[in-house]
Protein backbone atom coordinates (compact mmCIF):
# COMPACT_ATOMS: atom_id res chain seq x y z
CA UNK A 1 0.00 0.00 0.00
CA UNK A 2 2.88 2.33 0.78
CA UNK A 3 3.79 2.22 -2.91
CA UNK A 4 0.28 3.38 -3.85
CA UNK A 5 0.53 6.33 -1.47
CA UNK A 6 3.97 7.12 -2.85
CA UNK A 7 2.72 7.09 -6.44
CA UNK A 8 -0.16 9.39 -5.48
CA UNK A 9 2.31 11.75 -3.87
CA UNK A 10 4.32 11.79 -7.10
CA UNK A 11 1.28 13.01 -9.05
CA UNK A 12 1.93 16.69 -8.37
CA UNK A 13 5.60 16.35 -9.32
CA UNK A 14 4.58 14.57 -12.52
CA UNK A 15 1.97 17.25 -13.28
CA UNK A 16 4.43 20.12 -12.95
CA UNK A 17 6.96 18.20 -15.04
CA UNK A 18 4.43 17.50 -17.81
CA UNK A 19 3.15 21.08 -17.85
CA UNK A 20 6.70 22.44 -18.19
CA UNK A 21 7.67 19.95 -20.89
CA UNK A 22 4.55 20.41 -23.01
CA UNK A 23 4.43 24.19 -22.76
CA UNK A 24 8.10 24.71 -23.49
CA UNK A 25 8.28 22.05 -26.21
CA UNK A 26 5.33 23.62 -28.05
CA UNK A 27 6.11 27.27 -27.39
CA UNK A 28 9.87 27.66 -27.68
CA UNK A 29 10.18 26.52 -31.34
CA UNK A 30 7.76 29.27 -32.37
CA UNK A 31 9.85 31.81 -30.49
CA UNK A 32 12.88 30.51 -32.38
CA UNK A 33 11.11 30.78 -35.75
CA UNK A 34 9.84 34.29 -35.13
CA UNK A 35 13.07 35.35 -33.44
CA UNK A 36 13.07 35.72 -29.64
CA UNK A 37 13.72 39.46 -29.73
CA UNK A 38 11.16 40.11 -32.46
CA UNK A 39 8.65 38.09 -30.48
CA UNK A 40 9.26 39.61 -27.06
CA UNK A 41 9.99 43.19 -28.11
CA UNK A 42 7.97 43.49 -31.31
CA UNK A 43 5.17 46.03 -30.97
CA UNK A 44 3.01 44.73 -33.80
CA UNK A 45 0.67 41.75 -33.51
CA UNK A 46 -0.74 41.02 -36.96
CA UNK A 47 -1.08 37.26 -37.39
CA UNK A 48 -2.33 37.63 -40.98
CA UNK A 49 0.90 39.42 -41.94
CA UNK A 50 3.06 37.03 -39.92
CA UNK A 51 3.92 39.76 -37.44
CA UNK A 52 4.00 38.33 -33.93
CA UNK A 53 5.22 40.91 -31.42
CA UNK A 54 3.76 40.49 -27.95
CA UNK A 55 5.29 43.52 -26.24
CA UNK A 56 1.89 45.32 -26.22
CA UNK A 57 0.37 42.37 -24.36
CA UNK A 58 3.25 42.12 -21.87
CA UNK A 59 3.04 45.84 -21.15
CA UNK A 60 -0.75 45.66 -20.87
CA UNK A 61 -0.54 42.76 -18.41
CA UNK A 62 1.95 44.69 -16.28
CA UNK A 63 -0.09 47.92 -16.40
CA UNK A 64 -3.36 46.21 -15.57
CA UNK A 65 -1.74 44.30 -12.70
CA UNK A 66 -0.11 47.47 -11.36
CA UNK A 67 -3.46 49.27 -11.53
CA UNK A 68 -5.17 46.44 -9.68
CA UNK A 69 -2.49 46.53 -6.99
CA UNK A 70 -2.79 50.32 -6.61
CA UNK A 71 -6.56 50.02 -6.17
CA UNK A 72 -6.71 46.74 -4.27
CA UNK A 73 -3.81 46.84 -1.82
CA UNK A 74 -4.81 49.90 0.26
CA UNK A 75 -8.41 48.67 0.60
CA UNK A 76 -7.22 45.15 1.44
CA UNK A 77 -4.68 46.43 3.96
CA UNK A 78 -7.20 48.55 5.84
CA UNK A 79 -9.77 45.76 5.74
CA UNK A 80 -7.33 43.24 7.18
CA UNK A 81 -6.37 45.69 9.95
CA UNK A 82 -10.07 45.98 10.67
CA UNK A 83 -10.52 42.21 10.68
CA UNK A 84 -7.53 41.59 12.95
CA UNK A 85 -7.81 44.51 15.35
CA UNK A 86 -11.15 46.34 15.24
CA UNK A 87 -13.80 43.81 14.32
CA UNK A 88 -16.30 43.11 17.14
CA UNK A 89 -16.27 39.40 18.03
CA UNK A 90 -19.97 38.99 17.23
CA UNK A 91 -19.73 39.93 13.57
CA UNK A 92 -16.27 38.47 12.93
CA UNK A 93 -17.48 35.05 11.79
CA UNK A 94 -20.01 36.25 9.21
CA UNK A 95 -17.53 38.80 7.85
CA UNK A 96 -14.79 36.17 7.60
CA UNK A 97 -17.08 33.85 5.65
CA UNK A 98 -18.01 36.85 3.51
CA UNK A 99 -14.37 37.20 2.50
CA UNK A 100 -14.18 33.47 1.80
CA UNK A 101 -17.29 33.80 -0.35
CA UNK A 102 -15.64 36.66 -2.23
CA UNK A 103 -12.71 34.38 -2.99
CA UNK A 104 -15.11 31.66 -4.12
CA UNK A 105 -17.09 33.73 -6.63
CA UNK A 106 -15.96 32.55 -10.09
CA UNK A 107 -14.12 34.99 -12.32
CA UNK A 108 -16.80 34.68 -14.97
CA UNK A 109 -19.33 36.19 -12.53
CA UNK A 110 -16.93 39.04 -11.73
CA UNK A 111 -16.47 39.53 -15.47
CA UNK A 112 -20.22 39.64 -16.02
CA UNK A 113 -20.54 42.17 -13.20
CA UNK A 114 -17.88 44.32 -14.84
CA UNK A 115 -19.48 43.97 -18.25
CA UNK A 116 -23.00 44.98 -17.25
CA UNK A 117 -22.14 47.56 -14.60
CA UNK A 118 -18.56 48.83 -14.71
CA UNK A 119 -18.20 49.22 -18.48
CA UNK A 120 -21.44 51.22 -19.01
CA UNK A 121 -20.57 53.31 -15.95
CA UNK A 122 -17.16 54.25 -17.37
CA UNK A 123 -18.75 54.92 -20.75
CA UNK A 124 -21.18 57.36 -19.19
CA UNK A 125 -18.67 59.06 -16.91
CA UNK A 126 -15.67 59.40 -19.22
CA UNK A 127 -16.96 58.65 -22.71
CA UNK A 128 -15.37 56.17 -25.10
CA UNK A 129 -16.51 52.57 -25.33
CA UNK A 130 -16.07 51.83 -21.65
CA UNK A 131 -14.18 48.61 -22.32
CA UNK A 132 -10.87 49.91 -21.10
CA UNK A 133 -7.79 49.44 -19.01
CA UNK A 134 -9.50 51.34 -16.19
CA UNK A 135 -12.38 48.85 -16.08
CA UNK A 136 -9.92 45.95 -15.98
CA UNK A 137 -7.87 47.60 -13.20
CA UNK A 138 -10.92 48.25 -11.01
CA UNK A 139 -12.36 44.78 -11.56
CA UNK A 140 -9.05 43.05 -10.84
CA UNK A 141 -8.55 45.33 -7.83
CA UNK A 142 -11.81 43.94 -6.43
CA UNK A 143 -10.96 40.36 -7.35
CA UNK A 144 -7.61 40.30 -5.54
CA UNK A 145 -9.09 41.72 -2.31
CA UNK A 146 -9.91 38.35 -0.64
CA UNK A 147 -6.50 36.89 -1.52
CA UNK A 148 -4.57 39.77 0.01
CA UNK A 149 -6.91 40.19 3.00
CA UNK A 150 -6.60 36.52 3.95
CA UNK A 151 -2.78 36.47 3.95
CA UNK A 152 -2.36 39.93 5.48
CA UNK A 153 -4.81 39.27 8.31
CA UNK A 154 -2.99 36.14 9.41
CA UNK A 155 0.34 38.00 9.10
CA UNK A 156 -0.97 40.74 11.41
CA UNK A 157 -2.31 38.15 13.83
CA UNK A 158 1.03 36.35 14.00
CA UNK A 159 2.79 39.45 15.39
CA UNK A 160 3.31 38.84 19.15
CA UNK A 161 0.76 40.68 21.27
CA UNK A 162 3.60 42.07 23.41
CA UNK A 163 4.65 44.41 20.55
CA UNK A 164 1.22 45.99 20.56
CA UNK A 165 0.98 46.17 24.34
CA UNK A 166 4.51 47.56 24.64
CA UNK A 167 3.66 50.34 22.23
CA UNK A 168 0.43 51.16 24.10
CA UNK A 169 2.34 51.22 27.38
CA UNK A 170 4.72 53.79 25.89
CA UNK A 171 1.72 56.04 25.39
CA UNK A 172 1.07 55.52 21.68
CA UNK A 173 -2.55 55.50 20.54
CA UNK A 174 -4.17 52.31 19.27
CA UNK A 175 -3.79 53.40 15.64
CA UNK A 176 -0.14 54.44 16.07
CA UNK A 177 0.61 51.07 17.67
CA UNK A 178 -1.08 49.17 14.86
CA UNK A 179 0.25 51.12 11.90
CA UNK A 180 3.76 51.89 13.14
CA UNK A 181 4.58 48.87 15.32
CA UNK A 182 2.43 45.87 14.38
CA UNK A 183 2.31 46.41 10.59
CA UNK A 184 6.08 46.88 10.16
CA UNK A 185 6.60 43.67 12.14
CA UNK A 186 4.22 41.86 9.76
CA UNK A 187 6.00 43.32 6.72
CA UNK A 188 7.13 40.14 4.99
CA UNK A 189 3.76 38.44 5.47
CA UNK A 190 1.97 41.43 4.00
CA UNK A 191 4.39 41.54 1.09
CA UNK A 192 3.72 37.84 0.47
CA UNK A 193 0.01 38.65 0.29
CA UNK A 194 0.65 41.40 -2.24
CA UNK A 195 2.82 39.11 -4.37
CA UNK A 196 0.09 36.48 -4.27
CA UNK A 197 -2.33 39.17 -5.42
CA UNK A 198 0.02 40.06 -8.30
CA UNK A 199 0.02 36.41 -9.35
CA UNK A 200 -3.78 36.30 -9.31
CA UNK A 201 -4.10 39.54 -11.27
CA UNK A 202 -1.59 38.71 -13.99
CA UNK A 203 -3.09 35.26 -14.54
CA UNK A 204 -6.72 36.33 -14.55
CA UNK A 205 -8.32 35.66 -17.88
CA UNK A 206 -12.09 35.57 -18.23
CA UNK A 207 -12.92 38.69 -16.23
CA UNK A 208 -10.28 40.72 -18.07
CA UNK A 209 -11.44 39.57 -21.51
CA UNK A 210 -14.96 40.72 -20.79
CA UNK A 211 -14.04 44.27 -19.80
CA UNK A 212 -10.67 45.23 -21.29
CA UNK A 213 -11.60 45.68 -24.95
CA UNK A 214 -8.84 43.34 -26.25
CA UNK A 215 -7.24 45.60 -28.87
CA UNK A 216 -3.73 44.26 -29.53
CA UNK A 217 -1.84 47.56 -29.48
CA UNK A 218 0.40 49.39 -27.07
CA UNK A 219 -1.61 50.74 -24.12
CA UNK A 220 -2.14 54.45 -24.70
CA UNK A 221 -4.30 55.56 -21.82
CA UNK A 222 -6.55 54.44 -19.00
CA UNK A 223 -9.67 54.77 -21.14
CA UNK A 224 -8.29 52.88 -24.15
CA UNK A 225 -8.83 49.19 -24.67
CA UNK A 226 -5.92 46.84 -24.01
CA UNK A 227 -5.24 43.15 -24.49
CA UNK A 228 -3.38 41.19 -21.84
CA UNK A 229 -1.33 38.05 -22.48
CA UNK A 230 -4.10 35.86 -21.06
CA UNK A 231 -6.72 37.53 -23.25
CA UNK A 232 -4.51 37.11 -26.31
CA UNK A 233 -4.47 33.33 -25.81
CA UNK A 234 -8.20 32.91 -25.30
CA UNK A 235 -9.48 35.28 -27.97
CA UNK A 236 -7.43 33.82 -30.82
CA UNK A 237 -6.81 30.19 -29.89
CA UNK A 238 -10.24 29.21 -31.22
CA UNK A 239 -9.36 29.80 -34.87
CA UNK A 240 -5.56 29.95 -34.91
CA UNK A 241 -3.46 27.41 -36.81
CA UNK A 242 0.17 26.89 -37.78
CA UNK A 243 2.67 29.48 -36.62
CA UNK A 244 -0.12 31.69 -35.26
CA UNK A 245 -1.21 28.90 -32.91
CA UNK A 246 2.37 28.25 -31.85
CA UNK A 247 2.86 31.97 -31.19
CA UNK A 248 -0.18 31.89 -28.88
CA UNK A 249 1.29 28.94 -27.00
CA UNK A 250 4.55 30.88 -26.78
CA UNK A 251 2.53 33.72 -25.22
CA UNK A 252 1.42 31.16 -22.64
CA UNK A 253 5.08 30.26 -22.05
CA UNK A 254 5.94 33.91 -21.36
CA UNK A 255 3.00 34.11 -18.94
CA UNK A 256 4.12 30.86 -17.30
CA UNK A 257 7.65 32.23 -16.80
CA UNK A 258 6.18 35.37 -15.19
CA UNK A 259 4.15 33.16 -12.83
CA UNK A 260 7.18 31.00 -11.98
CA UNK A 261 9.17 34.12 -11.09
CA UNK A 262 6.31 35.36 -8.90
CA UNK A 263 6.07 31.94 -7.21
CA UNK A 264 9.81 31.97 -6.58
CA UNK A 265 9.75 35.39 -4.92
CA UNK A 266 6.74 34.25 -2.92
CA UNK A 267 8.53 31.24 -1.48
CA UNK A 268 11.58 33.40 -0.70
CA UNK A 269 9.31 35.87 1.14
CA UNK A 270 7.59 33.07 3.05
CA UNK A 271 10.92 31.67 4.11
CA UNK A 272 11.92 35.12 5.37
CA UNK A 273 8.64 35.47 7.24
CA UNK A 274 9.24 32.09 8.91
CA UNK A 275 12.75 33.09 9.94
CA UNK A 276 11.47 36.38 11.36
CA UNK A 277 9.13 34.55 13.70
CA UNK B 1 -5.31 47.22 27.64
CA UNK B 2 -8.07 45.55 29.59
CA UNK B 3 -5.88 43.19 31.58
CA UNK B 4 -7.10 43.34 35.07
CA UNK B 5 -4.19 43.27 37.47
CA UNK B 6 -6.28 42.80 40.57
CA UNK B 7 -8.14 39.81 39.19
CA UNK B 8 -7.49 37.92 42.39
CA UNK B 9 -8.97 40.69 44.56
CA UNK B 10 -12.58 40.68 45.66
CA UNK B 11 -15.19 40.92 42.89
CA UNK B 12 -16.57 44.31 43.92
CA UNK B 13 -13.18 45.97 43.62
CA UNK B 14 -12.31 44.29 40.32
CA UNK B 15 -15.65 45.37 38.85
CA UNK B 16 -14.90 48.94 39.91
CA UNK B 17 -11.45 48.64 38.35
CA UNK B 18 -12.96 47.42 35.09
CA UNK B 19 -15.30 50.38 35.08
CA UNK B 20 -12.41 52.77 35.57
CA UNK B 21 -10.45 51.14 32.75
CA UNK B 22 -13.24 51.02 30.19
CA UNK B 23 -13.74 53.95 27.84
CA UNK B 24 -17.03 55.47 26.79
CA UNK B 25 -17.72 56.62 23.23
CA UNK B 26 -17.17 60.18 24.43
CA UNK B 27 -13.71 59.30 25.74
CA UNK B 28 -12.85 57.74 22.39
CA UNK B 29 -13.99 60.85 20.54
CA UNK B 30 -11.91 63.05 22.81
CA UNK B 31 -8.86 60.87 22.26
CA UNK B 32 -9.26 61.03 18.48
CA UNK B 33 -9.68 64.81 18.52
CA UNK B 34 -6.47 65.26 20.48
CA UNK B 35 -4.70 62.79 18.13
CA UNK B 36 -6.11 63.66 14.70
CA UNK B 37 -3.62 61.41 12.89
CA UNK B 38 -4.93 58.40 14.78
CA UNK B 39 -8.48 59.47 14.08
CA UNK B 40 -7.78 59.62 10.35
CA UNK B 41 -6.17 56.17 10.35
CA UNK B 42 -9.16 54.78 12.25
CA UNK B 43 -11.54 56.34 9.74
CA UNK B 44 -9.54 54.97 6.79
CA UNK B 45 -9.61 51.52 8.34
CA UNK B 46 -13.37 51.69 8.75
CA UNK B 47 -13.83 53.04 5.23
CA UNK B 48 -11.68 50.23 3.81
CA UNK B 49 -13.65 47.56 5.62
CA UNK B 50 -17.02 49.05 4.75
CA UNK B 51 -15.96 49.36 1.10
CA UNK B 52 -14.91 45.70 0.90
CA UNK B 53 -18.10 44.31 2.38
CA UNK B 54 -20.33 46.81 0.58
CA UNK B 55 -18.74 45.70 -2.71
CA UNK B 56 -19.43 42.06 -1.88
CA UNK B 57 -23.08 42.66 -0.97
CA UNK B 58 -23.60 44.97 -3.91
CA UNK B 59 -22.14 42.41 -6.33
CA UNK B 60 -24.30 39.58 -5.03
CA UNK B 61 -27.39 41.77 -4.85
CA UNK B 62 -26.83 43.17 -8.33
CA UNK B 63 -26.39 39.75 -9.93
CA UNK B 64 -29.50 38.41 -8.17
CA UNK B 65 -31.70 41.42 -8.99
CA UNK B 66 -30.56 41.45 -12.62
CA UNK B 67 -30.95 37.72 -13.15
CA UNK B 68 -33.90 36.42 -11.13
CA UNK B 69 -36.59 38.01 -13.35
CA UNK B 70 -35.25 36.02 -16.32
CA UNK B 71 -35.23 32.63 -14.61
CA UNK B 72 -38.07 30.89 -16.40
CA UNK B 73 -39.01 27.35 -17.26
CA UNK B 74 -37.74 27.50 -20.87
CA UNK B 75 -34.20 27.91 -19.50
CA UNK B 76 -34.55 24.44 -17.99
CA UNK B 77 -35.79 22.49 -20.99
CA UNK B 78 -33.93 19.33 -21.88
CA UNK B 79 -32.54 20.33 -25.24
CA UNK B 80 -30.73 23.50 -26.17
CA UNK B 81 -32.00 25.47 -29.12
CA UNK B 82 -30.91 28.93 -30.19
CA UNK B 83 -34.34 30.20 -29.09
CA UNK B 84 -34.60 28.85 -25.56
CA UNK B 85 -30.81 28.87 -24.83
CA UNK B 86 -31.52 26.27 -22.18
CA UNK B 87 -28.97 25.95 -19.44
CA UNK B 88 -30.01 22.48 -18.32
CA UNK B 89 -27.56 20.56 -20.58
CA UNK B 90 -24.72 22.73 -19.27
CA UNK B 91 -25.91 22.12 -15.72
CA UNK B 92 -25.83 18.36 -16.26
CA UNK B 93 -22.39 18.64 -17.88
CA UNK B 94 -21.20 20.60 -14.85
CA UNK B 95 -22.37 17.82 -12.54
CA UNK B 96 -20.69 15.15 -14.68
CA UNK B 97 -17.49 17.20 -14.81
CA UNK B 98 -17.50 17.70 -11.03
CA UNK B 99 -18.14 14.03 -10.24
CA UNK B 100 -15.51 12.72 -12.67
CA UNK B 101 -12.78 15.14 -11.65
CA UNK B 102 -13.43 14.60 -7.93
CA UNK B 103 -13.55 10.81 -8.34
CA UNK B 104 -9.99 11.02 -9.69
CA UNK B 105 -8.54 13.94 -7.75
CA UNK B 106 -9.88 13.11 -4.29
CA UNK B 107 -8.26 9.65 -3.92
CA UNK B 108 -4.95 10.89 -5.38
CA UNK B 109 -4.94 13.97 -3.16
CA UNK B 110 -5.89 12.07 0.00
CA UNK B 111 -3.39 9.26 -0.67
CA UNK B 112 -0.66 11.82 -1.32
CA UNK B 113 -1.52 13.51 1.98
CA UNK B 114 -1.40 10.13 3.76
CA UNK B 115 2.06 9.55 2.33
CA UNK B 116 3.24 12.99 3.41
CA UNK B 117 1.85 12.75 6.95
CA UNK B 118 2.13 9.05 7.84
CA UNK B 119 5.03 7.66 5.83
CA UNK B 120 7.49 10.28 4.61
CA UNK B 121 10.45 11.23 6.79
CA UNK B 122 9.90 14.81 7.96
CA UNK B 123 11.99 17.32 6.05
CA UNK B 124 13.30 14.83 3.50
CA UNK B 125 14.24 16.12 0.04
CA UNK B 126 11.34 14.29 -1.59
CA UNK B 127 8.79 15.88 0.74
CA UNK B 128 10.27 19.29 -0.03
CA UNK B 129 9.99 18.58 -3.75
CA UNK B 130 6.33 17.60 -3.41
CA UNK B 131 5.61 20.70 -1.38
CA UNK B 132 7.32 22.99 -3.89
CA UNK B 133 5.51 21.42 -6.84
CA UNK B 134 2.14 21.61 -5.06
CA UNK B 135 2.75 25.29 -4.32
CA UNK B 136 3.73 25.88 -7.94
CA UNK B 137 0.56 24.14 -9.13
CA UNK B 138 -1.68 26.25 -6.91
CA UNK B 139 -0.11 29.43 -8.32
CA UNK B 140 -0.55 28.55 -11.99
CA UNK B 141 -3.39 30.50 -13.60
CA UNK B 142 -6.24 28.52 -15.11
CA UNK B 143 -5.50 29.58 -18.67
CA UNK B 144 -2.10 27.85 -18.45
CA UNK B 145 -3.88 24.69 -17.30
CA UNK B 146 -6.18 25.13 -20.25
CA UNK B 147 -3.22 25.40 -22.65
CA UNK B 148 -1.60 22.34 -21.14
CA UNK B 149 -4.84 20.35 -21.29
CA UNK B 150 -5.26 21.32 -24.91
CA UNK B 151 -1.68 20.36 -25.81
CA UNK B 152 -1.62 17.11 -23.83
CA UNK B 153 -5.10 15.57 -23.75
CA UNK B 154 -6.65 17.12 -26.85
CA UNK B 155 -3.72 17.17 -29.28
CA UNK B 156 -1.10 14.69 -28.10
CA UNK B 157 -3.42 11.96 -26.82
CA UNK B 158 -5.86 12.80 -29.66
CA UNK B 159 -8.94 12.73 -27.43
CA UNK B 160 -10.35 15.81 -29.18
CA UNK B 161 -12.21 18.33 -27.04
CA UNK B 162 -14.26 16.25 -24.63
CA UNK B 163 -15.53 16.08 -21.07
CA UNK B 164 -12.74 13.69 -20.09
CA UNK B 165 -10.01 16.07 -21.31
CA UNK B 166 -11.68 18.84 -19.33
CA UNK B 167 -12.13 16.69 -16.24
CA UNK B 168 -8.49 15.57 -16.23
CA UNK B 169 -7.36 19.18 -16.61
CA UNK B 170 -9.53 20.02 -13.59
CA UNK B 171 -7.96 17.11 -11.69
CA UNK B 172 -4.52 18.71 -11.97
CA UNK B 173 -5.97 22.06 -11.02
CA UNK B 174 -7.76 20.97 -7.83
CA UNK B 175 -5.13 18.43 -6.76
CA UNK B 176 -3.00 20.88 -4.72
CA UNK B 177 -6.09 22.20 -2.93
CA UNK B 178 -7.27 18.72 -1.89
CA UNK B 179 -3.74 17.65 -0.98
CA UNK B 180 -3.15 20.65 1.27
CA UNK B 181 -6.45 20.49 3.12
CA UNK B 182 -6.21 16.71 3.55
CA UNK B 183 -2.66 17.08 4.86
CA UNK B 184 -3.77 19.68 7.41
CA UNK B 185 -6.68 17.48 8.45
CA UNK B 186 -4.48 14.39 8.91
CA UNK B 187 -1.89 16.38 10.84
CA UNK B 188 -4.54 17.63 13.25
CA UNK B 189 -5.42 14.07 14.31
CA UNK B 190 -3.69 13.65 17.71
CA UNK B 191 -0.81 11.16 17.83
CA UNK B 192 -2.42 9.51 20.86
CA UNK B 193 -5.08 8.06 18.51
CA UNK B 194 -2.38 6.36 16.45
CA UNK B 195 -0.50 5.16 19.51
CA UNK B 196 -3.65 3.75 21.07
CA UNK B 197 -4.45 1.92 17.84
CA UNK B 198 -0.91 0.50 17.59
CA UNK B 199 -1.11 -0.41 21.28
CA UNK B 200 -4.21 -2.49 20.59
CA UNK B 201 -2.23 -4.40 17.98
CA UNK B 202 -3.55 -2.79 14.80
CA UNK B 203 -1.19 -2.52 11.86
CA UNK B 204 -0.23 0.73 10.17
CA UNK B 205 -2.74 0.43 7.31
CA UNK B 206 -5.57 -0.53 9.63
CA UNK B 207 -4.73 2.41 11.87
CA UNK B 208 -4.78 4.80 8.91
CA UNK B 209 -8.04 3.59 7.41
CA UNK B 210 -10.08 2.89 10.54
CA UNK B 211 -8.72 5.45 13.02
CA UNK B 212 -6.91 8.37 11.37
CA UNK B 213 -8.96 8.89 8.19
CA UNK B 214 -12.40 8.82 9.87
CA UNK B 215 -11.34 11.45 12.39
CA UNK B 216 -9.96 13.62 9.59
CA UNK B 217 -13.10 13.40 7.44
CA UNK B 218 -14.55 16.87 8.19
CA UNK B 219 -11.30 18.63 7.23
CA UNK B 220 -10.90 16.58 4.08
CA UNK B 221 -14.53 17.17 3.18
CA UNK B 222 -14.18 20.95 3.58
CA UNK B 223 -11.32 20.85 1.05
CA UNK B 224 -13.27 18.66 -1.35
CA UNK B 225 -16.23 21.03 -1.21
CA UNK B 226 -13.96 23.98 -2.01
CA UNK B 227 -12.63 21.97 -4.95
CA UNK B 228 -16.22 21.51 -6.20
CA UNK B 229 -16.53 25.29 -6.15
CA UNK B 230 -13.41 25.62 -8.30
CA UNK B 231 -14.75 23.16 -10.89
CA UNK B 232 -18.19 24.77 -11.04
CA UNK B 233 -16.73 28.23 -11.61
CA UNK B 234 -13.94 27.34 -13.99
CA UNK B 235 -14.00 28.73 -17.51
CA UNK B 236 -10.57 29.45 -18.97
CA UNK B 237 -9.18 25.95 -18.36
CA UNK B 238 -12.21 24.29 -19.98
CA UNK B 239 -12.73 26.49 -23.04
CA UNK B 240 -10.21 24.58 -25.17
CA UNK B 241 -10.31 21.22 -23.36
CA UNK B 242 -13.99 20.43 -22.87
CA UNK B 243 -15.22 22.57 -25.73
CA UNK B 244 -18.44 24.55 -26.02
CA UNK B 245 -21.04 22.20 -27.50
CA UNK B 246 -24.35 23.02 -25.84
CA UNK B 247 -25.62 19.48 -25.30
CA UNK B 248 -25.05 16.56 -22.99
CA UNK B 249 -22.65 14.24 -24.87
CA UNK B 250 -23.44 10.53 -25.10
CA UNK B 251 -20.12 9.60 -23.49
CA UNK B 252 -17.22 11.20 -21.67
CA UNK B 253 -15.40 11.38 -24.99
CA UNK B 254 -17.87 13.93 -26.34
CA UNK B 255 -17.63 17.68 -26.04
CA UNK B 256 -19.96 19.64 -23.75
CA UNK B 257 -19.96 23.03 -22.07
CA UNK B 258 -20.28 23.55 -18.35
CA UNK B 259 -22.45 26.22 -16.75
CA UNK B 260 -19.66 28.79 -16.46
CA UNK B 261 -18.67 28.23 -20.10
CA UNK B 262 -22.32 28.52 -21.12
CA UNK B 263 -22.44 31.88 -19.42
CA UNK B 264 -19.22 33.02 -21.10
CA UNK B 265 -20.45 32.03 -24.55
CA UNK B 266 -23.81 33.76 -24.00
CA UNK B 267 -22.30 37.00 -22.77
CA UNK B 268 -19.54 37.13 -25.38
CA UNK B 269 -22.05 36.56 -28.18
CA UNK B 270 -24.02 39.44 -26.73
CA UNK B 271 -27.34 38.14 -28.09
CA UNK B 272 -28.74 36.62 -24.92
CA UNK B 273 -27.67 38.99 -22.16
CA UNK B 274 -30.79 38.31 -20.10
CA UNK B 275 -30.24 34.56 -20.19
CA UNK B 276 -26.60 35.17 -19.22
CA UNK B 277 -27.90 37.10 -16.21
CA UNK B 278 -30.12 34.18 -15.25
CA UNK B 279 -27.20 31.77 -15.63
CA UNK B 280 -25.14 34.02 -13.35
CA UNK B 281 -27.82 33.59 -10.69
CA UNK B 282 -27.64 29.79 -10.97
CA UNK B 283 -23.83 29.80 -10.72
CA UNK B 284 -23.93 32.20 -7.79
CA UNK B 285 -26.52 30.02 -6.04
CA UNK B 286 -24.17 27.04 -6.47
CA UNK B 287 -21.26 29.02 -5.05
CA UNK B 288 -23.30 30.26 -2.08
CA UNK B 289 -24.46 26.74 -1.21
CA UNK B 290 -20.96 25.29 -1.65
CA UNK B 291 -19.38 27.98 0.52
CA UNK B 292 -22.06 27.58 3.16
CA UNK B 293 -21.54 23.80 3.22
CA UNK B 294 -17.78 24.12 3.46
CA UNK B 295 -18.11 26.63 6.29
CA UNK B 296 -20.60 24.37 8.07
CA UNK B 297 -18.31 21.34 7.77
CA UNK B 298 -15.29 23.35 8.86
CA UNK B 299 -17.31 24.61 11.85
CA UNK B 300 -17.89 20.98 12.84
CA UNK B 301 -14.13 20.45 13.11
CA UNK B 302 -13.73 23.48 15.32
CA UNK B 303 -16.29 22.02 17.71
CA UNK B 304 -14.38 18.71 17.67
Amino acid sequence: MKVVFFIAACASVLAVFLICVFLFANGLPAMGKIGPLKFLLGTEWRPTNDKFGILPMIVASIYVTAGAIIIGVPIALFTSVFMARYCPKKIYKPLKSGIELMAGIPSIVYGYFGLVLLVPLIRQLFGGTGSSMLAACILLGIMILPTIIGVTESAIRSVPESYYEGSLALGATKERSIFFVVLPAAKSGILAGVVLGIGRAIGETMAVIMVAGNQPRMPKGLLQGVRTMTANIVTEMGYASGLHREALIATGVVLFVFILLINLSLSLLNRRAEHAN
Amino acid sequence: MQTNISAAADPVESAAMEKRNSLSVKDHMKAYISHPGSGIMMLLTMIGAVLTFALLFFLIGYVLVKGIPYLDASLFSFTYTSENVSLLPSLINTLIMTVVSLAIAAPIGIFAAIFLVEYAAKGSKFVKLIRITAETLSGIPSIVYGLFGMLFFVTTLKWKMCLLSGALTMVIMILPLIMRTAEEALKSVPDSYREASFGLGAGKLRTIFTIVLPSAVPGILAGVILAIGRVVGETAALLYTAGTVAAVPSSLMGSGRTLALHMYVLSSEGLHVNQASATAVVILAFVLVINGLSGYVAGKIAKG
